[in-house]
């Protein structure tokens, strides 16, 4: 076997892994799918009976949705990432570590694998959305939005397993996921408009990554968006990069 | 290449401990070879350096003629290791686990489909190996990680450990599968264990391992041989012939030692039950009554308390009276 297909089987075997026990955790599925959804009903139909977004629209359900499929998506992709931690918990991650393969590959495979299952959520949460009277502009536009979803959840899973790496207990894993996620959904704008923010919480919204895959996402399923469309996709495209880079090098030196 | 395993000197720091201390072993292929020592000695430190999980602080290891720091992938690839805690993937079946294993290890869709039938009916888990490893026992998932560990053919297998926590029949069999592997597949094998039975039963050559350092090295009947033989126990009806008897087997010259206590006395003879006839002899030429014999072959606790000056069992006894000793005073 040459080096190349050494990696290629590497990456397999760690995305086979994933979906495996993604399919195994069918009341996972369904608890990642519930939250967004009462979001998208509850909030939904309690916006729209009170506010107007300036230029006319209405904020309703079809305002929130790209905003709850970029929710998901970071969720799911950083869990995946993080989900190193439980691998050296219950010991597998010995498993993978003492095996005559590159490092590199393994986590990629892993990022490739909770990518995936991301998407498979975003994608349930974009048509159950789209079901109950979200309408989305056109077929390409879906189709781009899937690929704003694999670009974002790429940079947050190599965000998740740059953090795995690092942290040394799960005790760990609860406080970052609660000073993370929290701040990066409320900051993205996938609950409120950034067209008219104060100053100091413009400057948060604009350094948060999720911030712009609610925007592209927004830009692909309604056709209209706060940030450029090309600006967001350069941001997402550098920050997805540089994440799985971080996450690839900290998680070689990692030690079971 | 000479050797499966050589070490020269290897060693391991961390911080101020040193866990292992300039050990230098030789292994030769197909040969099944013990470290006994308490816990807390230093042998899954061994074990970890050789399998290229952590690096030595200093020294080196040869395993399978790959230097362990400079050639790390070629070791992993000639190597299993079956480590003390499972290393499963419990979501997962055995034969899923199995097929992970093997596709990281480079075994096409035709090799690992045999060879997972293979190592499935070495370890008697067939019948098992679509069933999620959540809901196997213990010795199940022992027996599934040595059948994973096999699944690439390694030529050296590392075992730490192998049986701890199980139950005693499971203990019996999982000896079984080693041997079988040992003999049938030929695999060298590296076990750690704080067993004497373990070591005794199973092992061509043990290292006596403590403090870092290995106290003695040698096949397991050389060691308990190099203590000079049997132990026989002579009861006396009378303790005032005690001196008496001693000195006749010494002016006889067929016991290596001769030590007394109270009414009885112990000679220490090479093959023993063909001495206690001669023994006997003397004692009734020499008109002594005897009211009871005993012959005790040397253990590996004998060999153990020989060459460390305790028994294995010292360390974590002290350990347990400290908890002890910590619950009384926080009654108080």
């Amino acid at each position: 076997m040459t080096t190349l297909d050494r990696a290629a089987q590497t990456v397999y075997t760690m995305w086979l892994r994933e979906m495996i026990r993604f399919s195994r955790s069918k009341s996972r599925i369904i608890g990642a799918l519930a939250t967004p959804l009462f979001f998208l009903v509850i909030l939904g139909a309690g916006f729209s009976s009170a506010f107007q977004v300036r230029g006319g629209g209405t904020f309703d359900k079809s305002y929130l949705a790209p905003g709850l499929i970029g929710m998901s998506v970071l969720f799911s992709s950083l869990m995946g990432g993080v989900s190193i931690i439980w691998d050296r918990e219950f010991g597998f991650l010995k498993e993978i570590l003492i095996a005559p393969v590159s490092r590199f590959f393994v986590s990629l495979g892993k990022a490739i694998g909770g990518v995936t299952t991301a998407m498979i959520q975003g994608i349930l949460i974009m048509i159950i959305a789209w079901l109950i009277g979200v309408h989305y502009v056109s077929i390409q536009g879906v189709l781009a939005g899937i690929a704003i979803m694999f670009i974002s959840g790429t940079g947050f899973i190599g965000l998740g397993i740059a953090i795995a790496s690092r942290i040394e207990s799960h005790e760990g894993f609860q406080m970052v996921m609660s000073f993370l996620t929290m701040p990066l959904v409320l900051l993205s704008g996938a609950f409120f408009p950034i067209s008219n923010l104060p100053a100091w919480l413009k400057i948060l919204v604009y350094l948060n990554p999720l911030t712009y895959g609610v925007e592209a996402l927004r830009y692909c399923l309604l056709g209209n968006s706060t940030i450029p469309i090309w600006q967001s996709v350069i941001v997402l495209v550098i920050f997805s990069i540089a994440m799985i880079a971080l996450g690839g090098k900290l998680f070689g030196k990692m030690r079971a | 290449m000479l050797y499966a395993i050589e070490t020269s000197g290897i060693t391991k720091r961390f911080d101020e401990v040193t866990a292992v201390n300039k050990i230098s072993i030789r292994v030769k292929p197909g040969e099944l070879f013990g470290l006994l020592g308490p816990n807390g000695a230093g042998k899954t430190t061994l074990i970890s350096m050789l399998s290229t999980m952590i690096e030595p602080s200093g020294g080196s290891a040869l395993v399978w003629g790959h230097n362990v720091i400079k050639e790390a992938d070629s070791v992993r690839q000639n190597i299993g290791v079956v480590f003390q805690d499972t290393t499963l993937d419990d979501r997962l079946t055995g034969r899923e686990n199995l097929d992970l294993h093997g596709r990281l290890y480079g075994l096409d869709g035709k090799m690992r489909k045999e060879r997972i039938k293979e190592v499935l009916s070495l370890v008697e888990l067939t019948e098992r190996a679509d069933a999620i490893v959540k809901t196997y026992s213990g010795g199940m998932m022992r027996r599934l990680e040595i059948a994973r560990g096999l699944m690439h053919h390694p030529h050296v297998l590392f075992l730490d450990e192998p049986t701890l926590g199980l139950d005693p029949q499971t203990r019996l069999h999982i000896w079984d599968y080693i041997k079988k592997l040992n003999k049938d597949e030929g695999v060298t094998i590296l076990l750690t264990t704080h067993y004497m039975e373990e070591a005794d039963k199973l092992c061509d050559r043990i290292a006596i391992i403590d403090n870092g350092e290995i106290v003695a090295l040698d096949a397991v009947q050389d060691l308990k041989n190099s203590l000079g033989g049997d132990v026989i126990t002579l009861g006396l009806g009378n303790p005032g012939d005690v001196d008496k008897l001693c000195s006749s087997y010494q002016k006889d010259g067929c016991a290596n030692i001769v030590t007394k206590k109270q009414s009885e006395v112990f000679i220490t003879v090479n093959n023993g039950e063909r001495q206690i006839p001669h023994i006997l002899l003397l004692a009734s030429q020499a008109g002594i009554p005897i009211i009871s014999v005993s012959l005790r072959k040397p253990t590996l606790d004998d060999v153990f308390i020989h060459y460390t000056g305790r028994a294995i069992r010292d360390k974590e006894v002290s350990g347990m009276e400290e908890v002890g000793y910590k619950m009384r005073s926080r009654r108080k």
